[in-house]
This record gives C-alpha cells, sequence and structure tokens, in this order.
C-alpha cells in the first residue's frame, strides 16, 4: 500500500498531481515509511514556515553534517546556500546580496530591468516569425530567464551548456524519488562544488573588470567572504532558470486551457499582473521547497508530533488548493479575491527571486497572449520534467497561424470555434 | 489611486517595494512607508504581489442598498444604524454592515470635516515632507449609500428615545447605535502654556500639517512623552537632522507599554540617534516670549533649554464628553462593554441597542484574565468594528466576541517595531531569537509561567508563531530549540509599572432600598482620566 504523498511522487502522476491532494490533505500532517512528515494543509504549512523550531539546515542531521566530499577532486565543498541555513547566518548573507537587488539597498533595480526583459521578449517571438509549430519551453520559456539571469548575474550566456547541466544535476538532488537524502546531499555538494569552481574563475574575471552585475558587486563588496558569495552565485543561478521556465510553460499552458483567460489577457494586459498571481497558486512551478526542513524540537501540530529530528516536507502546491482557505480551489479564476498563494513559500525563506519571477511572466505571459495568433495545444497533456517538487512541462508543443508584428495593435481575434 | 497598508499584516516581505518602487520604500530593514496616492497600474501590481495581502485599495464594488425592507435581526427589526465617528473604526464597521446584507439606513455622523483618514502615518513618514500631500485617505472599500454627516458634534444621546442629539440642534433616531467616537490628543496641562505659540499636540491630519510646517522652519525641538508617539517624532527630528531632546518621566521610553527592559534598549537606540534623551524628569513650565512664542522649557531636574517647538505627546483623552448623563458607563476609562461590544449601563448591564468599537471602547479580554483593555491600535480598531458591527445585526445565538489578540506596530530610528499581545500584562520577559547588539529580536513576555506577549525588533516574520503560543496559553520560557536564538535564554523581570487602572476614579452613587428599585448612577466623569501610578 503507497500512500499518497508516494503516489504524489510518481511520475506516472505528474502531469495530473491534483486529484491527489485531496486525500493528502485528510492527513494534514502525515508521517511517512521513511520517518519523513509530509504538511499538505495550509493553516499547517503557514504556521511551520513560521515555525522557529523548524530549521533549513540539514546539518542539524549529522549524517548530512559529515559529508565531506572527496579531496583530490580540485573543487573546494562550499557551504550550503543561504536557503540551506537558519538564522543569523541566512538572514546575513541573504542581506548581503538582497543589498544589490531589492530595497532596502537596491529598490528600483528589479522594475528597472523591465525595458531589457521585454526586449529579450520581443526578439524571442519576434525569431518565430515564420513558424507554425513552436515549443513554448524550448523556443520562449527557457532562453527568456537564462538569458535574464545571465545579465543580471554577470555570466556570459554562452556559458549556458556547461552551468546548464551542472544546474540539471543540482535540481535533481532535490527529486525524493533519486536516492536517500544522504546520497543525493553527497551528489549535490559535489556538483556544487564544480559550479562553484567555474563561478570562481568568473568571479577572479570580475573582481579585475567590475561590471555593473550581482557578481561584480558581491565580490567587490569587502563583507562577504568569497565561499558563500560562489555558494550565493550558485544558488541564483540555478533557482534563476530552473523555475520561471516552469512557471511561463506552466502559465502558456493554462492559458490555453483556459481560452477565455487568454483572450482576455490580450485585450487587457494589465490583467497579467492577476493572472500570474493565480498561475502561482493553481500551477505553480515549485510543489515543495527543495531544501527540506527539520524539527529542531519536538512540534504539536494539527494534533501530531513531530519528533525533534525528523524531516518535514512542506507540500505547498496542496496547501494553495486547500478548499479550507480558497473557495473552489481547483478553479483558475485571476480575479480570485484574497489570493494569499504559497506558490513563493513565505517567512524568512520567501522566494528570493519572487519579483524578478513575477516581472519576467506578466511580460512573457503578456507578450505571448499579445502576439500569437490562433494558439493551440498539439498535445494536452505535454510531456513533464520527471521532478515532482520542481515541476513543468519538458517541452509544450503548441500550433499557431501565425506570429503578429510587436507593433500591431491588438484587434479581435477571429473566432475559430463559435 | 488611494491606498492603505495594513501594518498590523505586513511582515516586511517588501514585494511591493520591489513591484512599485514609486509608491512603496523600505529605507531600513523592514518599516514600510508609502504615498498615500499613487499611479493605479503600480499600486495594483503591489496589491496583488503582497504576500500577505495587506495592500488595501480602492475597490470597486459597487455595494448599495439591497432592495428590500429593513431586515429583521435578532428580536426586533433593524432598519435605522447611527454611527457616531466617521474614522477608521467607523468606516469599516459601516462596511461590514452592507457587506453582511444590512438593508436599512445608515446614518454616520463626524465632527472632523473631510473624508476619513489613515492616522499612523502622521507621526512617521508623512511629517518628513517626502510626500507631497499629506494626503492619507482611507481608501473606499465600499460603496456605503450612508447619509454623512460630517463637521458636526453629537452632543447626547437619549437612550429611552433611541436618539443622538446634534451640536446644530438636530436629532436622528437609531434602533442601533455605535459609538466609534475614539480619543484625542491630551493637551499640555496648563492652558495658558498651551495656547502658546509652538506648544502643539499631534492626532489629526491638521495636527500634522501644521507640525510639519513648523519642523520645516528648522526650530529645537522639545517632545514631551517618550511613548510611542513621542519616540516616533523624536525619530523623525532626528532624520530632519533637528535638535531634539525627549522628556520621559519615567525610566524610559516605551516603558509604558513594553516595560523597562525593552525601554532600555529603546532609550539607547535613541541616543545613538542623536536624540538628547532626559528621563526621570517632567518639564515643569513651558516659557513664551513677548510675541507669545515659545522660547524656552524648565525641567524639574532644574535644567533650562532654549527650543522653539514642543510637542506634547502626553497620551489620549477618550471622547466620552457626549455621553456624560447619559446613563452609559462612559468615563475617562473609555466606554465599557462587553466582548461583544454591547455597551454598559451606569448599572454595568449591557444594552443590546448601544454598540461601541475602537479606541474609546473599553472591553475584558479572556486571554488577560477577563481584565477590561483599551486599545488604540489600528488592528483593535479595525477587528472590533468588524465584530461590533456583526453583532448590531445579529440574532444573540450568533452573535461574536471580540478575541483578536492586540497587534501594534512602529517605525522608529530605522526599526520596525511590532508587538503582539499585552506586554503590559507580564512579569517576566526573555529575548528568544535573534541579537539586540544589532536591534533584530524577538523578546516573549510571560506572565505567571504563560506566554504573554512578544515583542519583534526587524523580525515581523516571526510574530504570528508567537500569537498562537499566546492563544495555546504556550508555557514561558519558550522551547530553546529555535532558529536563531541566543546561547542562553535568561528570563529576567519585565520591569512593568504597576498601573492602577484609572476606572478606580470612577464615583458612582447607588440608591433605592429594595432589589427593584435599586441603581447605580455614575457622577459627574470630569475627573482625571489620567492613569494613578
Amino acid at each position: 500500500m503507497t500512500t499518497a504523498y508516494e503516489r504524489f511522487l510518481d511520475y506516472a502522476n505528474r502531469a495530473d498531481p491534483y486529484p491527489l491532494f485531496p486525500e493528502l490533505r485528510e492527513t494534514p500532517v502525515a508521517r511517512q515509511p521513511d520517518g519523513s512528515y509530509v504538511v499538505s494543509t495550509y493553516r499547517e504549512i503557514v504556521a511551520l514556515l513560521h515555525d522557529p523550531r523548524v530549521s533549513s539546515d540539514l546539518r542539524n542531521l549529522p549524517e548530512i553534517a559529515n559529508i565531506r566530499i572527496a579531496p583530490d577532486d580540485a573543487a573546494p565543498q562550499l557551504p550550503p546556500e543561504f536557503i540551506r541555513r537558519d538564522p543569523p547566518d541566512h538572514d546575513r548573507l541573504r542581506a548581503m546580496v538582497m543589498k544589490h537587488f531589492g530595497p532596502p539597498g537596491a529598490p528600483g533595480r528589479v522594475a528597472g530591468m523591465e525595458p531589457r526583459i521585454l526586449q529579450i521578449t520581443t526578439e524571442l517571438i519576434d525569431r518565430l516569425a515564420d513558424r507554425h509549430r513552436i515549443d513554448i519551453v524550448d523556443d520562449f520559456a527557457y532562453p527568456l530567464p537564462v538569458t535574464v539571469i545571465c545579465e543580471l548575474l554577470g555570466v556570459p550566456r554562452e556559458d549556458e551548456p556547461l552551468f546548464h547541466r551542472w544546474s540539471q544535476i543540482a535540481v535533481g538532488t532535490n527529486d525524493p524519488t533519486t536516492g536517500s537524502l544522504v546520497e543525493r546531499n553527497r551528489r549535490r555538494f559535489e556538483t556544487m562544488a564544480q559550479l562553484g569552481r567555474y563561478l570562481d574563475g568568473l568571479a577572479d574575471a570580475h573582481l579585475r573588470a567590475p561590471g555593473d552585475d550581482l557578481l561584480s558587486a558581491l565580490v567587490t563588496d569587502d563583507e562577504p567572504a568569497r565561499p558563500d558569495v560562489l555558494s550565493t552565485a550558485a544558488l541564483l543561478l540555478i533557482a534563476g532558470h530552473e523555475t520561471t521556465v516552469n512557471l511561463i510553460a506552466n502559465g502558456m499552458l493554462t492559458l490555453l486551457r483556459h481560452p477565455h483567460v487568454l483572450d482576455r489577457l490580450r485585450r487587457e494586459p494589465g490583467y497579467a499582473v492577476k493572472v500570474v498571481e493565480e498561475l502561482l497558486r493553481y500551477e505553480p512551478p515549485i510543489h515543495m521547497p527543495g531544501p527540506r526542513r527539520t524539527a529542531l524540537a519536538d512540534i504539536t501540530i494539527a494534533g501530531t508530533t513531530i519528533p525533534k529530528g525528523s524531516v518535514i516536507v512542506l507540500v505547498l502546491a496542496s496547501g494553495s488548493r486547500d478548499p479550507a482557505r480558497f473557495a473552489d480551489p481547483d478553479r483558475f479564476d485571476p480575479d480570485r479575491p484574497d489570493n494569499q498563494h504559497l506558490g513563493f513559500g513565505g517567512g524568512i525563506h520567501y522566494c528570493f527571486g519572487a519579483p524578478l519571477a513575477r516581472l519576467e511572466t506578466r511580460l512573457a505571459l503578456g507578450e505571448l497572449a499579445r502576439r500569437l495568433s490562433g494558439p493551440r495545444l498539439v498535445t494536452d497533456p505535454p510531456p513533464y520534467r520527471p521532478t515532482p517538487n520542481l515541476r513543468g512541462p519538458e517541452h509544450l508543443l503548441i500550433d499557431v497561424d501565425g506570429i503578429r508584428a510587436a507593433d500591431d495593435p491588438v484587434r479581435p481575434e477571429r473566432v475559430l470555434h463559435p | 489611486m488611494r491606498v492603505v497598508v495594513d501594518l498590523t499584516r505586513c511582515q516586511g516581505y517588501g514585494q511591493c517595494v520591489f513591484a512599485a518602487p514609486g509608491v512603496f520604500r523600505m529605507p531600513h530593514a523592514e518599516s514600510l512607508m508609502y504615498s498615500g496616492d499613487a499611479d493605479r497600474d503600480q499600486v495594483l501590481r503591489a496589491a496583488a504581489a503582497c504576500p500577505v495581502q495587506a495592500v488595501l485599495v480602492d475597490e470597486d464594488t459597487v455595494l448599495g442598498r439591497p432592495e428590500g425592507p429593513a431586515t429583521p435581526h435578532g428580536d426586533t427589526p433593524v432598519g435605522r444604524i447611527v454611527i457616531v465617528g466617521a474614522s477608521l473604526t467607523g468606516l469599516r464597521a459601516a462596511a461590514t454592515l452592507r457587506r453582511e446584507g444590512y438593508r436599512g439606513a445608515l446614518t454616520m455622523i463626524g465632527d472632523e470635516p473631510g473624508e476619513p483618514y489613515d492616522r499612523p502615518p502622521l507621526s512617521k513618514q508623512a511629517l518628513t515632507g517626502r510626500s507631497a500631500t499629506l494626503d492619507t485617505s482611507l481608501p473606499r472599500r465600499i460603496e456605503l449609500d450612508a447619509e454623512w454627516m460630517r463637521g458636526v458634534a453629537a452632543v447626547g444621546v437619549d437612550l429611552d428615545h433611541r436618539r443622538v442629539h446634534l451640536a446644530d440642534g438636530r436629532a436622528v433616531e437609531y434602533d442601533r447605535l455605535l459609538i466609534a467616537t475614539g480619543v484625542r490628543a491630551r493637551p499640555w496641562p496648563n492652558p495658558q502654556e498651551a495656547a502658546l505659540d509652538g506648544v502643539v499636540v499631534l492626532r489629526t491630519r491638521q495636527d500634522a500639517e501644521d507640525l510639519r510646517r513648523r519642523l520645516a522652519a528648522r526650530p529645537r525641538v522639545l517632545v514631551i512623552g517618550g511613548g510611542f508617539t513621542g519616540s516616533e517624532i523624536a525619530s523623525v527630528c532626528r532624520e530632519l537632522d533637528l535638535r531634539v531632546t525627549l522628556a520621559e518621566r519615567g525610566p524610559a521610553p516605551l516603558q509604558g507599554a513594553l516595560g523597562k527592559v525593552i525601554g532600555q534598549i529603546a532609550a539607547d537606540m535613541q541616543r545613538d540617534h542623536g536624540v538628547d534623551l532626559r528621563c526621570g524628569v517632567t518639564v515643569t513650565a513651558l516659557e513664551g516670549d513677548r510675541e507669545g512664542r515659545l522660547c524656552r522649557a524648565r525641567l524639574s531636574d532644574g535644567s533650562v533649554l532654549d527650543v522653539e517647538l514642543a510637542v506634547a505627546a502626553l497620551g489620549s483623552v477618550c471622547n466620552v464628553d457626549w455621553l456624560e448623563g447619559s446613563g452609559l458607563a462612559a468615563g475617562p476609562w473609555g466606554v465599557g462593554c462587553d466582548a461583544g461590544c454591547r455597551v454598559f449601563n451606569a448599572n454595568g448591564m449591557v444594552r443590546d441597542d448601544v454598540f461601541v468599537a475602537g479606541d474609546v471602547a473599553r472591553f475584558p479580554h479572556p486571554v488577560y484574565g477577563y481584565r477590561f483593555l483599551t486599545l488604540e491600535h489600528w488592528g483593535n480598531a479595525v477587528g472590533q468594528a468588524r465584530v461590533a458591527a456583526h453583532n448590531m445585526i445579529s440574532a444573540p445565538a450568533d452573535r461574536q466576541p471580540h478575541l483578536a489578540l492586540p497587534v501594534f506596530w512602529s517605525a522608529q530610528f530605522g526599526v520596525n517595531i511590532k508587538a503582539v499581545g499585552v506586554p503590559a500584562f507580564s512579569d517576566e520577559v526573555v529575548i528568544a531569537q535573534g541579537s539586540v547588539a544589532e536591534r533584530r529580536f524577538v523578546a516573549v513576555y510571560g506572565h505567571r509561567g504563560r506566554i504573554s506577549a512578544a515583542v519583534t525588533f526587524d523580525q515581523a516574520m516571526w510574530l504570528d508563531f508567537y500569537r498562537d503560543l499566546i492563544e495555546k496559553a504556550a508555557p514561558f520560557p519558550p522551547d530553546a530549540d529555535m532558529v536563531g536564538r541566543q546561547a542562553e535564554m535568561r528570563p529576567v523581570p519585565a520591569g512593568i509599572a504597576v498601573r492602577a487602572p484609572a476606572i478606580q476614579d470612577a464615583t458612582v452613587v447607588v440608591t433605592g432600598d429594595d432589589l427593584e428599585g435599586r441603581r447605580a448612577t455614575l457622577l459627574g466623569a470630569h475627573g482625571s482620566g489620567e492613569t494613578v501610578r
């Protein structure tokens, strides 16, 4: 007998895990055969996201703390990234990079990227001009955020094949189906070390000739130590291009399944703001945060005691579909009031890149809606990436009648299926 | 488009700043500041992005009076509701009434002219003169379909005939009355000195405009009173690089609300920011020049200060004068009521037709030993208004208690201070998370072995955890196994000043001999409303 959570992890349910969530929520805090606790209801997830007895630092578990990767490898082991750390280190490291990314140090930086992101979006769509079949993932949803994060971070775009491989391995280590926690963390440390070595070379170059990118800002800042800079840069590089791709692809898929929303978005670009938030609730790229959390003390919640030292898994995507919090939760409704979704998590580990993901997705979906003429899905459901925690289509093939010019005014869409 | 942020909910995620950096600012770690009126697209983006949905904007929803006869509620049909006090509390109560389907007539009476506005920014960013206007008008959350009587004060209530008397001689009849008249700034007690040009208080938008104009002349400033308002004004003065002295009669600023331990941290913070902080002193005289302009202040320690501006931040006075002789339990301590906001008459018995909410309400809180509290908090006004409005149109079985834990915030010296619970209801305090030296910490208060309150300095994201602990009556001190905890948690006495509640000042005469005839009468409530130490 498999648990609802194990079935949720099963690739067979990747295309549509949502029917499993009601069963998952029947036991809000469910002990699994491996001793971990899976939390699936909104209220309990929010409580644990704000519970200081929950740690994000797996080094609290001796078997993780003791992992040392092979010393003969020339790449030194990196300290865990800030999303895998607790206060006060977490706060210090996050502030160290926030200083250059958002308030209070750089409040307008992300908003200031809008013209450039729109330009990249426009160029990517322009390139599709003579096509009638498009892979939304490969042709658009992947290259857009990769280009943006490379420019922001100061990583050469042409190195993408190199870091993409490390990034994919690193993301895979968050997938509970690919081995034990220890095995996966060892693999993660090894991969991060290689990515770190690559970034270390870049950091040296940026120190000699700083640009206005984040890596330059971090290496020319006296405060942070180099290993922390490399961990942070590795985190941003991976997170910046493995998550937004899924939000955009999930978004286009959802819009094509809800043509009236797509049509309204085409006519009313401001609607994208609400569409993005509802996507984060309804089809989020992150179903569970990558870093596993652990209980520092016995925690009693929803009538269950999570013993000290247990691994805690927060199924954010299930919380965002909890009928106890959201009316008619399985309905895609961008006009939903009070949409306090869990798409970006919550508490001190709230997604660092959230503002950038929002901006990219708003512009991406707005432009796709405006410029694709007569888009329709080729296969539904599309093939999915393997990972259950980071969920999105591997490819998303669509057919179009054509591509509107970037300066084409919006006209009423021809009704194909009256 | 008008915007107001529910800073009770705000946890400092900063997503509004990312989405609309021209409207929202987070100049330090966590304190949020914003313009009250801003570009629609930017505001809507910020409102959508807020992880706790705390950005409130004008709503398009028009929820006018539904068709049909007066709705029957409870034993009598309610067709006429009068709300006295047209600020945050009154407005929120009115919105709740309409949202819950109240169809009858609604009259809003408010003595301040103009539209209702948000007060908390008036002692903070509004004073720096950064925003172009002092417009902090509250967003229109709902079309109320109410009759507004602005700029006219209520002067009395006739409980027998269910009638509110107005200053202009008119009277308005009600089936249900909501008292939401709030408080006003306590004036400087010496009337001659208070009349000097340069002696001011801060409560209304007009006060704030006046104060802002005076600050622009770069005076030397004396702030009298180190509570939250006084400390915030001192903070603004330092932000404007003005010389400011703060005189506090207790041992530390904020001590009345937060106790001596946290008060001492606040004192250090003030001095680090260049405030000339004088504790344990009172201001004995304010002196003017020949033109009647303030020029000097004398303190109880014998020192003399040359100042051009003195802000009296001495707390507040309840707006209950109009209720004197009404037969309600209203006095300097506020308007007494049950946890369902029904007002007590002078006998201490609840009435079913008169309700109270907001700053002026004095209500029992079960979590705090059923003690009566008055809370001058934005969040309490909102929460209590909702409960009062609901109960006004509900049958007895459907009435709700106002059980929300108090939450408040203050922005000063670059730090966002938030609190949940009642810190003054405690005997011990412990720093549970973070670092006092960095001024980023969580202080947890205990009362007889249970957690009673928590205060955060730039750590608002943890506040809800402690709210849950208070609601669960969790043991104090809290679990030591937490992220960001200090090496050792050592509870110390919280240093809460013992205060006798002001209600001891009530003078009540009981008349009548037999059980049937015995009645209590509250004598002239003009006694001092000040709390007795």
